[in-house]
């Protein structure tokens, strides 16, 4: 294998459920990648020949506890890795069942790209559509539509071409923006990473070389500048004696030593006097690196602040709309109170209104809701206790999103996208 | 420059920094668990580069078995020395002779197990809110389902049925009073990315990692350097071999390789062509299928 320093890191969601072959394309890429190592081969054929197998159930690779194990289904998000010449892969690895939206919500949440799995014998299910639904509620920046199982289908065109223009009819009426299709047998492994040679008439790259090739470097916002502030570096010693730096992740834009700035909430002006990480001054920040900059006035800036351009500010509010995905046992209800969470700041709010429940799987808005429940997809109106800096989720991802957090159970019980 | 993305690596050390200033910004008392390994080495050069100009500003606990490689402890005390940081050990012996705990007996016998008592206690005793760790999900399958923000009841324990959900980068750190956190800031990290990074960043290792020839037996298939902890069977030999370590755990349970990788090059390269898994040389994981899972339940690292 060719070992190269500077390839780019793409990450993925599969979405799937038992029968629709998702493992077994999971196992087909790990292996073809040559990412299996014998001794996890050795322990799948071990489990598979205890439970009478006459195969090698490579979903054994991906199950990793017990109860999953007895049971035989994936309980939680799982991470898989593996790379080859030209990029690094993370997997999250989801279970598609609709009891399980907030899994798939949670891998959606940090994936460049969704692949989405349709048994070429069955075409659109409801499953799909969900999936598709998620993928374009997370705004998932890439789709690779996989036809599975072509290899029962007799590798036939027509079959695949109806799929395809079915799914394109579908996916008009959502947001989702670069959509790739690919004609596959996972199992046979046409057109994962090699081209089959049963479908001459497929003329797009297989699945392999999209993933390697897709053009991720654009899916984060390199034009509106946002650096929340996570801690204030404060050294105290005698060589560092007045060194004062803001510490944190860029999330959006661009930033350069001399920028003017505009420090939220308190509107101060200054400007950037370098930007360095472990005291390397680094030229030019943007979004995803950690940095530490520091200004040239002595400002009261921390946690929760956020440095911006004077001339491009975020929103500064205190009545959100959300979409969430709810993600407790506790149904939600009007007027709950819960602690939320953006960027590196955290303040009380309320949901003060459900306005709708969206029909995950018809896509439906059903209006007459109070409650919510555990995987429920629903726009809320939200009041917080002091105003947020945010962008609409469609903007950015990092700061259009929330987290709510249960004030007495501590437990994280809704994700959130900022309308 | 005009480029504007980062290379994997320099992607998984910013998602790694940025996950321990949260830890220092959301804990009360946060530690990093040291083994003397090249995960939790890295994990100190990446805690070293999230504070600098300032120090770093947890103290590193190291659990010491007794049964350490002493090329591990030398190491232990020069980078503690470099990064000017606080120490706390925590001594297994001295649970052993508290009576907190019983040691294993037979050939196989290990303080492995043993580690997760003095662990808890060192942690309760300092009132440790926040643990971080060098675990990564490549390693194990029960890992793979790990979270970033891990959190543990009083008990210590890991509810892997029932974790809390982690979106985006938002990481939930509250917590019930006596609860704490295991945190994993390399969670996303491979074995080749490690090494690859160690490489990159000219991160000094312990010899121990690199060949070297050492006395050793072979057991199981699996070859243990010969040492005072260790007892022969009747049939076992000890012989000269030109070994490396992939992993650095206990003397009696750790593995090594033959292998003549001497420098970090060779090394890069053996990664990409071996065909096992980095703990497949661990005898702690050989006891059972879910061995891990078990472990960590009952509050493992």
């Amino acid at each position: 294998m060719e070992i190269q320093e500077n390839n780019q890191l793409l990450r993925f969601t599969t979405a799937g459920s038992v029968d629709d072959g998702k493992s077994t394309l999971i196992g087909r890429l790990l292996y073809d990648s040559k990412s299996i190592f014998e001794d996890q081969i050795e322990a799948v054929k071990t489990s598979s020949e205890k439970k009478g197998f006459d195969y090698v159930d490579l979903s054994l690779l991906t199950d990793g506890l017990r109860s999953e194990r007895e049971q035989g289904i994936t309980i939680d998000v799982a991470y898989r890795y593996f790379a080859t010449p030209k990029r690094k892969f993370i997997i999250a690895d989801t279970p598609g069942h609709v009891q399980y939206t907030r899994n798939m919500v949670t891998g959606a949440s940090t994936a460049n790209l969704a692949i989405i799995l349709i048994d070429a014998r069955k075409g659109l299910l409801e499953q799909t559509h969900r999936h598709t639904f998620i993928a374009s509620l997370l705004k998932i920046p890439h789709v690779v539509v996989c036809v599975n199982k072509m290899d029962l289908v007799d590798y036939d065109q027509k079959t695949y071409d109806k799929i395809v223009e079915e799914y394109k009819q579908f996916a008009s009426k959502l947001e989702v923006k670069d959509v790739h299709f690919v004609p596959i047998s996972a199992l046979k492994g046409d057109n994962v990473v090699e081209r089959s040679k049963n479908m001459p008439w497929h003329e797009g790259p297989t699945l392999l070389y999209l993933l390697e090739n897709v053009h991720i470097a654009s899916d984060f916002n390199h034009i509106d500048c946002r650096f929340p502030v996570q801690m204030v570096i404060r050294p105290h010693t005698h060589e560092h004696r007045d060194f004062r730096g803001y510490a944190g992740r860029i999330e959006g834009g661009i930033f350069k030593p001399g920028d003017e700035v505009k420090v939220l909430p308190s509107g101060f002006t200054s400007k950037i006097k370098d930007i360095q990480l472990n005291g390397k001054p680094i030229p030019e920040a943007f979004s995803p690196m950690s940095v530490t900059m520091t200004l040239e006035d002595e400002i009261d800036v921390s946690r929760g602040d956020m440095l911006v351009r004077p001339n491009n500010v975020p929103e500064v509010e205190q009545d959100l709309d959300v979409m969430i995905c709810w993600m407790n046992q506790r149904p939600l209800s009007s007027r709950a109170k819960v602690i939320l969470k953006h960027t590196t700041k955290e303040c009380q709010a309320m949901v003060k209104e459900i306005k709708y429940k969206v029909n995950v799987n018809t896509l439906h808005r059903e209006e007459e809701t109070d409650q919510i429940q555990m995987n429920d997809i629903a726009r809320v109106s939200i009041r917080t206790a002091q105003p947020l800096f945010y962008d609409a989720y469609r903007k950015n991802r990092q700061t259009g999103s929330v987290i709510l957090i249960d004030a007495y159970s501590n437990e994280t019980v809704a994700a959130g996208m900022i309308i | 420059m005009g480029q504007y993305y980062l290379s994997h690596l320099k992607e998984l050390e910013s998602e790694a920094i940025y996950v321990i200033r949260e830890v220092v910004s959301q804990f009360e008392r946060p530690a990093l668990l040291f083994s003397g390994g090249k995960d939790s080495i890295l994990l100190a050069h990446l805690a070293k580069k999230a504070f600098y100009p300032a120090k770093i500003p947890f103290p590193l606990i190291h659990i010491d078995t007794g049964h350490n490689f002493p090329e591990t402890l030398a190491f232990r005390d020069a980078l503690i020395n470099e990064l000017g940081v606080n120490l706390v050990v925590g001594s297994v012996q001295k649970s052993i002779d508290q009576g907190r705990v019983r040691e294993e007996t037979g050939v196989n016998a290990s303080r492995n197990a043993l580690q997760t008592v003095t662990l808890l206690d060192t942690l309760e005793e300092l009132k440790i809110d926040a643990a971080m760790g060098g675990a990564r999900r490549d390693e194990e399958k029960a890992r793979a389902k790990e979270r970033f923000f891990s959190h543990r009841d009083e008990f210590g324990q890991w509810d892997p049925k029932n974790q809390r959900p982690e979106l985006w980068s938002l990481f939930n750190g509250k917590k019930q009073m006596g609860e704490h956190f295991r945190i994993f800031p390399i969670s996303n990290w491979t074995e080749m990315d490690v090494w690859q990074y160690i490489k990159e960043e000219g991160i000094s290792l312990p010899s121990l990692y690199f060949a070297h020839e050492r006395d050793c037996v072979v057991r199981d298939g699996v070859i243990l350097a010969n040492s005072d902890y260790i007892s022969l069977k009747p049939d076992e030999e000890i012989k000269k071999m030109l070994v490396r370590y992939r992993t650095c755990g206990d003397m009696p349970i750790t593995g090594a390789v033959e292998s003549d990788a001497k420098d970090l090059d060779k090394i890069i390269e053996e990664v990409a062509t071996t065909r096992t898994t980095e703990r497949g040389t661990r005898a702690d994981d050989k006891r059972g299928e879910t061995a891990m899972e078990d472990r960590k339940k009952s509050g493992y690292f």
